[in-house]
């Protein structure tokens, strides 16, 4: 149960909202459409959508654990698996779904 | 007229958005579950899902409403858990240019499903741009909170096991990730076409734009991938985020000579019909540029 009154849950809840919507806004308030970006920032909005992908990939798979459990074994293969598919067929959907399904099955009959 | 293209804009954003409505039912679900399992009313997981609008900070938050009142605190906690956000803001500066009324809403609903499909997405021909983002953006945002109220809800009875769905998010992110690693080999291919029409420019010239093409997008993903996966290893999972974005940008910073310049004339992240536009950009860049 909540530790805090309603209201103090309420103002958490604002505080966290408008950080993250600060993030959010900052560098469209910073760069508005009438400012020309400086060069160094043009360069990093062509750079950084290929890194920010790749931490995104590291990032939704920071909680495998290789040391305990399936030692990443699952994670690995349906890795290897949507690697060959997209390289095969280059669909979003076919390598998204073929991927996903491949982890369940291996999570809930094989690694269990 | 309009109806059109609004329709078409739908009918090229919606497949797209698929498997995120799966993830999202799912992981929302999972967080209205547990903010159930916590004894939290229904409003208070759709308010959060409905205003905060970011996936591990909202989990985050549950922490922070259980402890002691410390909004300083969860404000700067709310910043440093959504720092990556100003990275996709630097990213999308070109593309919400001169969008209009839609920019503030696709700013604010810009969560890492909704950039990753709209930093990456080809959009056919025809299909208006603007709309195309407001569609993916308003639809992850709304399965997003439906999830979230279907768990607080459903508490834990489903019919199946739906044990690994969540892997449902790797999925994405890595599909999107070899997407554009992948379609370099394509967009070089154009590209040369493109610039094969300018007679006379020196073959060395040539070379070197090709190369900086080649590397323009490989080396930047290369980079994202291990300066995250070197900062994981080195910080564990809860802390390593921050300096990750940190490494990066040093990295960048230190790879621009190879990196930057006018020969780089293409779109990060799409290839297609945008890539022609901005590649032409990229052009003039370059005869600006001597």
């Amino acid at each position: 149960m909540m530790a805090m009154t309603v209201w103090q849950g309420v103002a958490t809840v604002a505080v966290v909202a408008l950080g993250t919507i600060l993030t959010r806004f900052l560098p469209f308030l910073v760069f508005p459409d009438s400012k020309r970006p400086p060069r160094l920032v043009e360069y990093l909005g062509k750079v950084l959508p290929y890194a920010m992908t790749g931490l995104l990939v590291v990032y939704s798979l920071k909680d495998v654990s290789l040391a305990s459990g399936a030692h990443g074994v699952p994670e690995a293969i349906s890795i290897a698996a949507i690697i060959l598919l997209h390289w095969w067929r280059r669909s979003m959907l076919l390598s998204i779904a073929g991927g996903t399904v491949l982890y369940m099955v291996l999570v809930q009959l094989v690694f269990v | 007229m309009r109806k059109g293209v609004i329709g078409r804009a739908f009918k090229a954003a919606f497949p797209l958005t698929v498997p995120i409505a799966t993830g999202f039912l799912f992981l929302g679900s999972s967080y209205g579950l547990l903010m159930h399992s916590q004894g939290f009313g229904f409003w208070w997981p759709v308010c959060m899902a409905f205003f905060i609008f970011a996936g591990s900070m909202e989990f985050v938050t549950v922490n922070l409403l259980l402890s002691a009142f410390n909004p300083v605190a969860a404000f700067l906690l709310a910043l440093m858990v959504n720092a990556r956000h100003l990275f996709y803001g630097l990213s999308m500066l070109g593309k919400f240019r001169g969008i209009g009324w839609k920019k503030p809403y696709l700013i604010f609903a810009m969560c890492d499903e909704t950039f990753a499909i709209n930093s990456s997405a080809r959009i056919p021909d025809g299909v208006d741009r603007g709309w195309f983002m407001l569609f993916v953006s308003v639809l992850n945002r709304w399965y997003w909170i439906v999830g979230a109220a279907l768990g607080w809800l459903i508490g834990g009875v489903l019919p199946f096991s739906t044990k690994g769905i969540e892997f449902v998010l790797t999925a994405l992110f890595l599909t999107i990730f070899l997407d554009q690693w992948m379609g370099g080999k394509r967009l070089v291919r154009n590209a040369r076409g493109r610039f094969g029409g300018h007679a006379g420019r020196a073959a060395r010239d040539e070379a070197v734009a090709r190369l900086k093409r080649y590397a323009g997008r490989h080396l930047p993903a290369a980079v994202g991938v291990l300066a995250s996966l070197a900062c994981l290893i080195a910080l564990g999972p809860d802390r390593f985020m921050v300096p990750s974005m940190a490494l990066m940008l040093v990295l960048f910073l230190a790879l621009r000579p190879y990196l930057d310049g006018p020969a780089d004339g293409t779109d990060p992240g799409s290839v297609g019909s945008e890539t022609v536009g901005s590649g032409d950009e990229g052009g003039e860049d370059k005869e600006a540029a001597r």
